[in-house]
């Protein structure tokens, strides 16, 4: 949440002007806590809303945060399908492996065999792979971050709302309460000390490791994708944080609309007027009465 | 007396032109200066399975379907043997002559418990097993048969115009009966041409208009003076439009500022969302306007991007039937929590379940009163045709905005896919009220809360990126802030914030937006009703009171708030009450009983998907009056 708003900050965007859209799980209340619009929204619909907003008025900056489960599990026919669509916005999944607002349920993130502490049983679902399926669903922007890193989470955030298109942070972050595998030491490495006792961090950066997200052109799309899908694979002892993909060319959902409707984007639907002084409707509807005429 | 009226119905299986030869049939008669009610039935299929179309014609405006069928024009043999029966003595039938030595029972696309029905049928009136022992029978009841060689006269046209392959030839059925058809009314085939025309892309129109024009020579020459009904044109200034209601909320929803719609594709909405999709660039006198139609991956995505929609300031809709709403449900919840202004444009079909995804029915209306956990305001608006679609779909986004709540307009699939001829549309008189929306100006150097107690429970409304109006919403119960709260004090002002709201619509809306009232206003029964069924019961009580028998009919257009104590008045001096409804229980008569405590003393009632017609209607209510029927009615015409 520190990164939110240090990214917003720093980016110099005015609260007036960004819209945060959170879904329901611990994440969810975040909205209430950023000065800006704020739109806490149903469990796993923070992307049809999202998608409503900016469709309605572009002008907006839209910040979509929701949980794992909210994006994952409830939301993912809408986290696949905003991908066709590659809106412009920025969609933040704090992803902690466990239901924490139920008292702990497994996540669609969570690996199987994992028993989390409120668990009966180990889990017997495989886990979805955020990055892995925002890339095949077409999302332009798929990175992932650290909660405890914040400057990174930042930094990550400002490239995300920066990039032109659906972005997607997958955001790591421990949940203290029932997650008692995947904690914060776990992710710094405390059971993996080196000959010096200094704990080996599970986590590295991408931008460090010599990768190169960036699709430049169509033709190398394909090989970005599966380089990114390759990188996704890895968890457990290496986990890569930072950006996994990203092109800039796809035009977006509202640049889709503007190549049929050319003042879209200068007029866009919430700011028309759509009556005159004398509060009548300015539209002529002759042209719809012409088609239907019968004499 | 009955309106006197001609009654045409095309058949043919899905896919073989029959809403286009109805369409065709439609401008016609009203380049001729007639009106045309005309009612579309088709299976939820592809290709193949049989449809049809029921058009009645008259030089006054229809309001419903009768029985009657005065001409039957028949694609197929299917057509043939589920319609003959409705055929009326003088009536006459255009038959394919090839195709009369079919065998009815192997007519693969008949289903089996019809088949059952036929064979009973076909036993008791000593029937053998052809096409042509059907008609042949017809013939005894004075119908006329008119048989035609479809495929030998195609291919004559074909082999004027250069055409062999057959499957385009074959695609013209529709256009030869139409030709045929007016041939036998004698209607002025300049009309007709006209029609056609207008009906295809350039392309294809010569084609077309030679096969009409072949058909309707052959006709004259083979079948002159053999059928007695005309239709005569007349001539008249006035504009007018043959309209569906799909088209008609569409358009209403573009004058009502409508700037953004949502949907999925489902029967029988989805119409609706193309045709605006297909004119979504708006002509204005200044600089045009657009409406962006976003159709999303279900129906649970479209509910909530069109509340983003609303609270980003666009006038926003979304449109579905029963299982999209049923998805809706949820999210239509937020939005009375939120006080969001979202319509939501429901087309009734049949239920439950998937049902009858083609048919029509009225059986939602208890669930789009409840629809959604907690207790919340919501405005229902009923339209009984299809120009009352139109103005309620542009006065929807007033009240929704006025009064910050979710309406649900209500329709259903007989008046979505029903076509009638009508004046053009009025709208002059439309005003756009869009209810307290501060601007940044208003806002300037004050602390703003979105849901701030006011007297009448409306909170001036901020639209989201509106400068100094930084705001809050949330699903869960909020303070004025739209910050979450779960004090009880809080809760209990919240919840008489929101619903008292509904006070306001009661004393605000004018009574004859709620309530229509039809008829004899002394008399001592009446018909309560809501939706399609309006207009067969228009006709009905108009038809009885000529007959001495004083009956009239109040048509309820507002469910939500139920204008009770209206409706208490004028019940309560009423000897019979007669609800007529397409659904089994008779919802609005048991809501009427709930919120005034007078129930209705007669149901008439239909659930087989099919509307209800102004021949049935009119013989259940006589009965009624004449205290010859039961308590509970329940009608079943049409296939």
């Amino acid at each position: 949440m520190n990164g939110l708003q240090m990214a917003f900050a720093e980016l110099g965007l005015e609260p007036h002007k960004v819209v945060m859209v959170s879904g329901i799980g611990c994440s969810g209340k975040e909205a209430h806590n950023v000065k800006c619009f704020g739109v806490h929204t149903l469990h796993g619909r923070t992307l049809p809303f999202a998608t409503g907003i900016k469709s309605a008025n572009p002008d907006l900056e839209v910040v979509a945060i929701g949980g794992d489960g909210d994006g994952l599990g409830i939301g993912a026919g809408h986290f696949v399908n905003a991908g066709r669509r590659n809106i412009d916005i920025t969609y933040i999944i704090h992803n902690n492996g466990v239901y924490g607002l139920t008292k702990g349920q497994a996540s669609p993130t969570l690996r199987r065999n994992l028993k989390t502490k409120s668990l009966p049983n180990p889990n017997i679902n495989e886990p979805v792979n955020p990055i892995g399926l925002a890339i095949i669903s077409g999302y332009t922007f798929v990175a992932r971050s650290y909660a405890y890193d914040i400057k990174h989470l930042k930094d990550t955030i400002k490239a995300a709302i920066q990039h032109k298109g659906l972005a997607l942070i997958d955001c790591l972050q421990p949940c203290p309460t029932y997650n008692d595998i995947n904690t914060k030491e776990w992710y710094a490495g405390e059971d993996r000390k080196d000959a010096t006792g200094k704990p080996q961090s599970r986590l590295y950066k991408l931008e460090e490791a010599d990768y190169d997200p960036l699709v430049r052109d169509w033709k190398e799309d394909f090989s970005k994708k599966v380089q990114a899908l390759e990188k996704a694979q890895e968890w457990e002892d290496r986990i890569p944080i930072g950006i996994f993909y990203k092109k800039e060319y796809e035009p977006t959902f509202q640049e889709r609309f503007e190549t049929r409707i050319p003042f879209y984007l200068e007029n866009p639907p919430a700011k028309q007027r759509i009556a005159t002084a004398k509060g009548s409707s300015p539209i002529n509807l002759k042209e719809f009465m012409e088609e239907l005429k019968t004499n | 007396m009955i309106l006197e009226s001609i009654n045409w119905m095309a058949g043919g299986p899905q896919g073989s032109g029959v809403d286009t030869a109805a369409n065709i049939f439609g401008k016609a008669c009203g380049y001729g200066g007639l009106f045309v009610f005309g009612r579309r039935e088709y299976h939820s299929n592809i290709k193949g399975l049989h449809s049809y179309f029921h058009l009645r014609v008259a030089k006054q405006e229809v309001l419903a379907n009768i029985n009657d069928v005065n001409l039957l024009a028949a694609f197929d043999a299917e057509t043939v043997v589920r319609h003959l029966n409705e055929v009326v003595p003088e009536g006459g039938v255009i038959v394919d002559s090839q195709q009369l030595n079919i065998k009815v029972m192997d007519i693969p696309t008949i289903p089996p418990e019809f088949k059952d029905e036929l064979r009973k049928l076909m036993k008791e009136r000593n029937l053998t097993e052809t096409l042509n022992d059907l008609l042949e029978e017809a013939k005894t009841r004075n119908v006329h048969v008119f048989p035609v060689p479809y495929i030998d006269l195609l291919n004559q046209i074909g082999q004027k115009l250069g055409i062999d392959k057959i499957s385009k030839i074959t695609r013209m059925i529709n256009v030869l009966t139409i030709g045929i058809s007016f041939a036998l009314f004698k209607y002025e085939k300049k009309f007709v041409e006209r029609a056609v025309r207008a009906t295809f892309p350039q392309k294809i129109a010569d084609m077309n208009v030679m096969a009409m024009n072949t058909a309707y020579d052959y006709a004259i020459e083979k079948f002159q003076n053999n059928f007695k009904h005309n239709l005569e044109t007349i001539d008249v200034s006035e504009q007018r439009i043959f309209v569906t209601g799909n088209q008609a909320v569409a358009m209403g929803k573009v004058l009502g500022g409508c700037r953004v719609q949502t949907y999925y594709p489902i029967t029988p909405a989805a119409d609706e969302s193309e045709y605006l999709e297909a004119h979504e660039i708006l002509k204005t006198d200044a600089e045009d306007q657009a409406i962006i139609v976003i159709q999303t991956e279900d129906e649970i995505a479209a509910v909530n991007s069109a509340s983003g929609a609303a609270l980003a300031g666009a006038r926003a809709a979304t449109s579905t039937s029963g299982p999209g709403f049923s998805l809706m449900v949820e999210g239509l919840g937020w939005a009375g929590n939120n006080e969001v202004p979202l319509v939501i444009t429901y087309y009734q079909r049949g239920a439950p379940a998937t049902g009858l995804p083609t048919r029509s029915g009225q059986a939602d209306l208890r669930f789009a009163l409840h629809a959604a956990h907690g207790e919340f305001p919501r405005i229902i608006l009923a339209s009984g045709d299809i120009r009352e679609c139109f103005y309620d779909a542009a006065k929807a986004f007033n009240f929704a905005e006025r009064y910050q709540m979710p309406v649900i307009h209500l329709i259903d699939k007989a008046m979505a896919n029903c076509s009638q001829t009508y004046p053009v549309f009025d709208y002059s008189g439309f005003k756009i009220e869009r209810g307290q929306i501060l601007t940044e100006k208003d806002l300037e150097g004050k602390e703003y809360r979105r849901f701030r107690i006011t007297e009448t429970g409306i909170s001036p409304r901020v639209v989201l990126g509106t400068k100094n109006g930084v705001l809050w919403y949330t699903g869960d119960e909020h303070n004025e802030f739209g910050h979450i709260s779960e004090e009880p004090p809080n809760r209990r002002l919240m919840m008489e914030k929101r619903m008292k709201k509904l006070d306001l619509v009661e004393k605000e809306i004018p009574i004859a937006e709620k309530l229509s009232f039809f008829g004899d206003q002394d008399a001592e029964a009446t018909v309560i009703s809501w939706g399609s069924p309006k207009g067969a019961i228009i006709e009905s009580v108009n038809m009885l009171e000529e007959e001495g028998l004083k009956l009239n009919f109040i048509q309820v257009r507002m469910i939500s708030p139920l204008p009770s104590t209206e409706l208490k008045k004028a019940l309560s001096k009423m000897k019979k009450i007669i609800t007529v409804e397409d659904n089994y229980t008779g919802q609005l008569g048991g809501l009427v009983k709930e919120k005034t405590g007078i129930a209705p003393t007669h149901y008439v009632l239909k659930y087989t998907g099919r509307p209800v017609t102004t021949t049935e209607v009119y013989h259940a209510l006589k009965d009624i009056l004449m205290d010859k029927a039961p308590p509970r009615q329940v009608l079943t015409y049409g296939s």
